[in-house]
C-alpha cells in the first residue's frame, strides 16, 4: 500500500496526461521540434533567410530548394525555420503578457470590490465586444509599428478576456479564510492580491494562456498578412503570405502553400494541447 | 413585447454612448501626438508650421473635453465627422462599402450553419464513432486555419481546376446575380468554413446533452422514426445556444473580413478598416469601430428577441 502511494507523483500524473490525450502528445512532440529549429534556426537553415538570389527566382521545390523559391530568389524553407523565431517569440510573450496583465487587473477587481470592480467590469464588456483582430488593430494604429508594440496590441486585446474568466474565479477566493487571515495579520491590499489569490486562481490562468497561444500566432500571422505586423524583410510566416505570394500565385503556389501550412499545424498544435490541458486542468472552464 | 422591445432599444443609448467615450479614449488620449505621427510616419522632414496648421483644420487644437464634446454631439445628430485621409464624410466612406461586406457577411454566415448545423447534428448522433472523430477534426482544423490562406487556397483550387478566375470587380447582386455570386461565394466559404467551427461544437454538445433527455428516451420508446426524433424533438430544443453562438459570430464577421477581404481585393469594410489604421486615419477608426460596437449590441437586442421564438417557455412581459 504505502508502496503504491509513495509513488512519485508528478511523473504518474504526466503519464496519465499521456496516455489519456494521444494526440496532445503529438501536438507537443511537434511543438518541442518546432521549438529547436526556433532555437537552433542559424544552424539548420540550408541557406541565409535574407540572401536574395536572382539566379533562382521562383525555383520550385527540388533537392537544391526543399520548399522553392520565393520572388527574391529566397529560400522558402530558411525563411520558414527563421519565421518559426518570430512566430512563436510574439506568440509566447503576447499571451504571457496578456494573460498575467488580464489576470493581475481581474484579482485587484475582485478583491476591492464597489466602484473599481463596477468601473472595470464596464469597460472589459465593452473591450470583449470587439473581435480580437479588430482590437489589435486599433491598438497598433494606437501604438505605432515595430515587433514591440505587436506583443503590446496583442496583449492588450487579450487582457479584457483573460480579466473576465479570472476574475470569476477571484470572486470565489475572495471569501476564503486564508485572504481573511492575511487581512487580519495585517497585510496590505496588493501583498493579499499577488502573494494570496493569484496563486489560487492559476488552473483558470493556464487555461487561458494556453488558449491564447494559437490564437496569437494567428493573430500575429493576420497581422503580418495586412501590413501591421512584422515588417520585411524580417522573416514572418504571414508576412510571406502577403504580396508576392498572391500575385505570382499561379506561377509560384509554393509561395503560398507552405508558409500557410506552417502557421496551420503550428496553431493546431497549440490548440489541441490547450484543449487537452483544459479538459485535465478544470473540466467546466469553456475559453 | 412591445414595451419589452423598446425598452430594449432605448438602453442601446446609454450602451452606444459608453462604447463612443471608450473609443475616444482609446484613440485619442493614449497617443501623444495624432498629427505627428501621421505626418512623420511617411518618413519626410515636416516644419512644426505645417504640424499646427494640420492639428487646426482636424479640430486638434481645442481642448479634449470640447474634442469629446464634438464627437458625441455629432453623433447624437448622427455624424460620425469626416475622414482625416479623403476629407469625406466617414459615414458616406463606411456606406459606399457597407453592401458588399454586408452581403459577404450574410452568404458566409448561411455557409457556417449549413455546416455547423448538419456536422454537429450527425457528430452528436454518431458520438464516439469515426464520424464524429472526422467532425472534430474537420471543426478543430477550421479554428486553426487562417482565413486568407484558406482563401489563396481556393483561388489555387479554381486556377487548376478549371483554369479560372473570379471576376475582380465589384458588380451588385440586382445588377448581375451571376457575376455577384461568381466572385463572392469564394470569400464567403473562406470565412464560412473558419466560423462554422465554433458552431459546430456548439451544435454538438447541445446535442449530446438533449438526446440524453427523457423526451427523446420517451420519442424513441414510441417508435418515432429517427429523423423525427433528431430533428423535431431533440435539435429544436438544443438550437437556443447553436442561435446566440450564430448570431454573436455574425457580430464578430468584421474580424474574419479584414483579412479575406485583401485576399479577394474585395473593396469592403474590412478593407476600409486596414486602410484607416495604415494610414492612421482615426476619425474614420473611430468610426468603424463603432458600427462593429453597434452591430455587437444589435445583435445582442435581436437575439434576446429571437429567444422568445424558438422557445415558447421564454416570454418578455
Amino acid at each position: 500500500m504505502w508502496v503504491a502511494l509513495s509513488r512519485p507523483r508528478p511523473r504518474g500524473r504526466l503519464s496519465r496526461f499521456a496516455r489519456r490525450y494521444p494526440v496532445a502528445v503529438a501536438a507537443a512532440a511537434f511543438l518541442a521540434l518546432l521549438g529547436v529549429a526556433a532555437l537552433f534556426a542559424p544552424w539548420i537553415a540550408p541557406y541565409d533567410p535574407l540572401a536574395n538570389d536572382y539566379l533562382s527566382m521562383f525555383s520550385p521545390p527540388g533537392p537544391k530548394h526543399w520548399l522553392g523559391t520565393d520572388s527574391f530568389g529566397r529560400d522558402i524553407l530558411s525563411r520558414l525555420i527563421f519565421g518559426s523565431r518570430t512566430a512563436l517569440l510574439v506568440g509566447l510573450s503576447s499571451s504571457v503578457i496578456g494573460a498575467t496583465v488580464g489576470a493581475v487587473v481581474g484579482v485587484a477587481s475582485a478583491y476591492f470590490g464597489g466602484t473599481v470592480d463596477l468601473v472595470i467590469q464596464r469597460v472589459t464588456d465593452i473591450l470583449v465586444s470587439f473581435p480580437l483582430i479588430v482590437l489589435a488593430m486599433a491598438m497598433v494604429a494606437i501604438l505605432g509599428s515595430g515587433t514591440a508594440n505587436l506583443v503590446a496590441a496583442i496583449a492588450l486585446s487579450f487582457a479584457p478576456r483573460a480579466e473576465l474568466v479570472v476574475r470569476s474565479s477571484a470572486l470565489q477566493v475572495r471569501h476564503t479564510t486564508y485572504v481573511e487571515a492575511a487581512r487580519a495579520v495585517g497585510a496590505g491590499p496588493w501583498r493579499i492580491i499577488l502573494r494570496h489569490m493569484l496563486p489560487n486562481v492559476m488552473a483558470p490562468y493556464l487555461v487561458m494562456l494556453t488558449a491564447f497561444l494559437g490564437q496569437a500566432i494567428l493573430l500575429e500571422a493576420s497581422l503580418s498578412f495586412l501590413g501591421l505586423g512584422v515588417a520585411e524583410p524580417t522573416p514572418a510566416w504571414g508576412l510571406m503570405l502577403s504580396g508576392a505570394a498572391v500575385d505570382f500565385v499561379q506561377k509560384a503556389p509554393w509561395m503560398a502553400v507552405f508558409p500557410g501550412l506552417a502557421i496551420t499545424l503550428t496553431v493546431l498544435a497549440f490548440n489541441v494541447l490547450g484543449d487537452a490541458l483544459r479538459d485535465a486542468l478544470d473540466p467546466k472552464l469553456r475559453v | 413585447m412591445l414595451r419589452y422591445v423598446l425598452a430594449r432599444l432605448v438602453l442601446v443609448v446609454p450602451t452606444l454612448w459608453a462604447v463612443a467615450t471608450l473609443i475616444f479614449l482609446l484613440v485619442r488620449v493614449i497617443p501623444g501626438d495624432i498629427v505627428e505621427l501621421r505626418l512623420v510616419s511617411g518618413g519626410s522632414y515636416v516644419t512644426p508650421e505645417v504640424i499646427q496648421q494640420e492639428r487646426g483644420r482636424l479640430g486638434l487644437d481645442k481642448p479634449l473635453w470640447a474634442q469629446y464634446a464634438d464627437w458625441i454631439v455629432g453623433l447624437a445628430r448622427l455624424d460620425l465627422g469626416t475622414s482625416m485621409w479623403t476629407g469625406a464624410p466617414v459615414s458616406k466612406e463606411i456606406a459606399l462599402r457597407l453592401e458588399l461586406s454586408l452581403q459577404l457577411a450574410v452568404m458566409a454566415t448561411v455557409v457556417a450553419v449549413s455546416l455547423a448545423l448538419p456536422l454537429g447534428v450527425w457528430a452528436a448522433v454518431r458520438r464516439g464513432t469515426w464520424a464524429d472523430h472526422l467532425v472534430q477534426v474537420f471543426s478543430v482544423a477550421g479554428l486553426a486555419t487562417p482565413s486568407f490562406w484558406l482563401g489563396i487556397l481556393l483561388l489555387l483550387f479554381l486556377l487548376y481546376a478549371f483554369r479560372w478566375l473570379p471576376p475582380m470587380t465589384f458588380t451588385p447582386l440586382w445588377v448581375n446575380p451571376v457575376a455577384n455570386l461568381s466572385q463572392l461565394v469564394w470569400p464567403a466559404l473562406a470565412v464560412g468554413y473558419r466560423y462554422s467551427a465554433v458552431a459546430t461544437r456548439m451544435t454538438r454538445s447541445a446535442m449530446l446533452e438533449v438526446l440524453r433527455e427523457d423526451y427523446v428516451r420517451t420519442a424513441w420508446a414510441k417508435g418515432l422514426a429517427e429523423r423525427a426524433v433528431v430533428l423535431r424533438h431533440a435539435l429544436r430544443n438544443a438550437l437556443l445556444p447553436v442561435v446566440t453562438v450564430i448570431g454573436l459570430e455574425f457580430a464578430f464577421l468584421i474580424g474574419g473580413l479584414v483579412v479575406t477581404e485583401q485576399v479577394f481585393n474585395l473593396n469592403g469594410i474590412g478593407k476600409l478598416f486596414v486602410d484607416a489604421i495604415s494610414r492612421r486615419d482615426y476619425t474614420l477608426i473611430q468610426g468603424l469601430m463603432l458600427l462593429v460596437a453597434s452591430a455587437y449590441v444589435l445583435v445582442n437586442v435581436l437575439l434576446d428577441l429571437l429567444y422568445a421564438r424558438l422557445d415558447p417557455r421564454i416570454r418578455y412581459a
